[in-house]
């Protein structure tokens, strides 16, 4: 069996109480941390674990830490990211739900080593029920002493709040999330200033992901050192996957990075193979917003090497043929689903989701819609295919937040995958109405190099 | 559920406005312009919609003018500002859930309802829409319903029957 640092007591009844949870060992990295070790101490241990953000984007979290100004006599704010919103990705919901103190007590060490005296939990307005379990949990922290004035008697004190939002995915872009916090509307900032110089107010503030925050009660209860001896080169401790689509199993597995993503898939710890004995046809290995790759790209390396849950393994061989780890979240398409349609589906997302201050984003990722739309309805032509692949070339790197990017790659990588089956749409228009392309040949591992140039088009 | 007319002038309860005072609280002074978007789920959940005349008095009570209101109330996919069925069944259309059958569960729903997404039955106690990924797809298909927005996951067409039977007989 793996080890689990977050949802070790997952199972345990009563497990979302402050009671049960402390019986486990909870709220030891509080006492830990406030009465052994300074600020810094933390941060420095944090920066041992090679933690990285578990938001999407994987930046160091000690190093986050190590940035944030600290100007005499301004507040600091820790914000946690629980705007949870790419699809794909449940893992946050699902720890609030169950372990909602491995959260407060993560927030309380955070805004220990970052001098934060007011924190916000940010959860996205549709989570109002996980919303009231963390507001319970907060009062009963609050009880025991463990938030509030002179926090066990050491001097320090914190005060904690939940701030739901409005329904809006791009508040989980930090700086939306701030303007969202401030009660605006969610428009991503211009970067620099970056929020750790100026962010919720004007003043310093750090954002984190609720599972970068959780991760960071196992590094101190066993030092950074520890956290940093599991996983895999640079991809250190345990990582949250949301599991979802034709799997047998689906769910939010804790994993430790390394893991072969063929182990992931079809062994019984994990998610016991493809649902109802059909074939593995693609996966999105991070969310909705990374690459989609074929099974036997998802499986292996284009040279024959298995590929890995991790940072690296997953990105290798670059959008050509590899992926991201993004989020997390792990999608499985068996043989029945049509990749067009998908497709389809993830571009009326994003442009739903488009802020509209990018004309790139606001305009490129309509226009990826309504050509999706003509392809998957029949009405497609070749040309299409092209101006699909030139519009979302036009958007990527060319907008103020990375929705932009989110919204292209999805395109990009599904025509570079499954040109075939976007031509089948334009040749059969008929047929595809009433049939799926099927499996074609994505499912068996390829034998020999593939030479696939990152713009073969 | 209070209905509230676009005319009609709205008065918020002593209780409400004690919640509001509550929520303020949480901001430094001067920042009490965070407690709209918290205020305005409460708002929703009191009238069953955020109303133009709610939405002035809500700026009235933060001190901010009323297009900073309006502004943020459109941006944001829950407030609704048009006045819905007393449960407004919100399904994930979303790619992961359409893996697991969503379309279908969408499709059954505008069947037993019989009514588009958006509109509200006769009755005035339905609406249904698609929303978009709810953070559950790995028990899809989803929906919920607010203003307490409980979640129901591996929706099949007979638990949806059944809920909409028992939402009925309340
Ligand atoms: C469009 C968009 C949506 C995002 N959504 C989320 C989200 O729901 N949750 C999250 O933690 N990070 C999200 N992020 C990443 C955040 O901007 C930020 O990098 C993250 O919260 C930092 O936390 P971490 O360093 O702990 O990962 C999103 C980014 C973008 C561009
Ligand atoms: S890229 Fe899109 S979501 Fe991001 S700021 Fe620009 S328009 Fe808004
Ligand atoms: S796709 Fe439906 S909950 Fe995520």
């Amino acid at each position: 069996m793996a080890r689990k640092l977050l949802l070790e007591h997952i199972n345990v009844p009563g497990i979302n109480t402050l009671e049960v949870y402390r019986q486990k060992g909870g709220y030891r990295a509080v006492e830990k941390a406030l009465k052994t070790l300074t600020p810094d101490d933390v941060v420095e241990e944090v920066k041992k674990s090679g933690l990285r953000g578990r938001g999407g984007a994987g930046f160091p979290t000690g190093m986050k830490w190590s940035f944030l100004a600290k100007p005499e006599g301004v507040a600091r704010y820790l914000v946690c990211n629980a705007d949870e919103s790419e699809p794909g990705t449940f893992k946050d919901r699902f720890l609030m739900t169950h372990i909602p103190h491995a959260l407060i007590e993560g927030m309380i060490v955070a805004s220990y080593a970052l001098g934060a005296n007011t924190s916000y939990i940010y959860v996205r307005g549709e989570m109002m029920p996980q919303i009231r379990i963390l507001e319970r949990a907060i009062e009963e922290a609050r009880a025991a002493g463990f938030l509030g004035k002179n926090i066990l008697g050491t001097g320090y004190n914190l005060e904690l709040y939940v701030q739901p939002g409005g329904g809006a995915y791009i508040c989980g872009e930090e700086t939306a999330l701030l303007e969202s916090l401030e009660g605006k509307r969610g428009n991503p900032r211009i970067k620099p200033p970056f929020p750790a110089i100026a962010g919720l107010y004007g003043c310093p503030t750090v954002v984190n992901n609720v599972e970068s925050i959780a991760a960071v009660v196992p590094i101190i209860n066993d030092g950074g050192d520890e956290y940093a001896k599991i996983g895999i080169g640079r991809s250190t401790g345990t990582k949250l996957i949301s599991a979802s689509g034709n799997l047998v199993k689906p769910g939010v597995y804790e994993i430790e990075l390394g893991l072969p993503v063929e182990e992931f898939i079809y062994s019984d710890e994990y998610c016991g193979g493809i649902a109802n004995g059909k074939k593995l046809k693609a996966t999105v290995a991070g969310g909705s917003s990374v690459p989609i790759l074929p099974a036997n790209l998802t499986l292996k390396y284009a040279n024959g090497e298995p590929r890995l849950m991790s940072y690296e393994s997953l990105s290798e061989g670059g959008f050509a043929t590899g992926t991201m780890l993004g989020s997390g979240g792990f999608i499985a398409f068996d043989e029945d689903q049509c990749i067009v349609r998908n497709t389809w589906n993830f571009s009326r997302f994003y442009h739903h989701e488009s802020c509209g201050q990018c004309s790139p984003c606001r305009e490129g990722t309509g226009w990826m819609e309504k050509i999706l739309h003509k392809i998957e309805y029949g009405h497609g032509t070749m040309e299409d295919i092209d101006l699909l692949w030139d519009v979302q070339r036009k958007i990527e790197g060319n907008t103020i937040c990375p929705l932009g990017d989110a919204a292209a790659w999805p395109v990009a990588s599904a025509i570079r995958h499954f040109r075939d089956e976007f031509e089948w749409h334009v040749k059969e228009p008929m047929k595809s109405q009433s049939t799926n392309y099927g499996l074609a040949n994505y499912a068996n591992p390829i034998e020999k190099q593939v030479e696939v140039k990152q713009d073969n088009l | 559920m209070l209905k509230v007319e676009e005319t009609q002038p709205v008065e918020f309860s002593s209780a409400l406005l004690e919640k509001f005072d509550e929520i303020v609280k949480r901001y430094p002074e001067g920042k009490q312009k965070s407690a709209l978007l918290p205020i305005l789920h409460l708002v929703q959940a009191e009238y069953g919609w955020t109303s133009v005349p709610a939405m002035d008095k809500v700026a009235e009570y933060l001190a901010i003018e009323p297009i900073e209101v309006y502004e943020v109330a459109s941006f944001y996919t829950m407030y609704f500002l048009q006045p819905k069925g007393k449960y407004v069944l919100e399904v994930c259309r979303t790619g992961p859930c359409c893996l697991v059958g969503a379309e279908k569960i969408m499709n059954h729903i505008e069947t037993r309802l019989g009514v588009k997404e958006g509109e509200v039955t006769a009755d005035g106690l339905f609406s249904w829409r698609g929303v978009e990924c709810l953070a559950a797809c790995g028990f899809g298909p989803v929906l919920q319903i607010g203003p307490e927005y409980t979640f129901y996951e591996n929706l099949t067409e007979e638990s949806v029957n059944k809920l909409i039977d028992d939402l009925r007989k309340k």
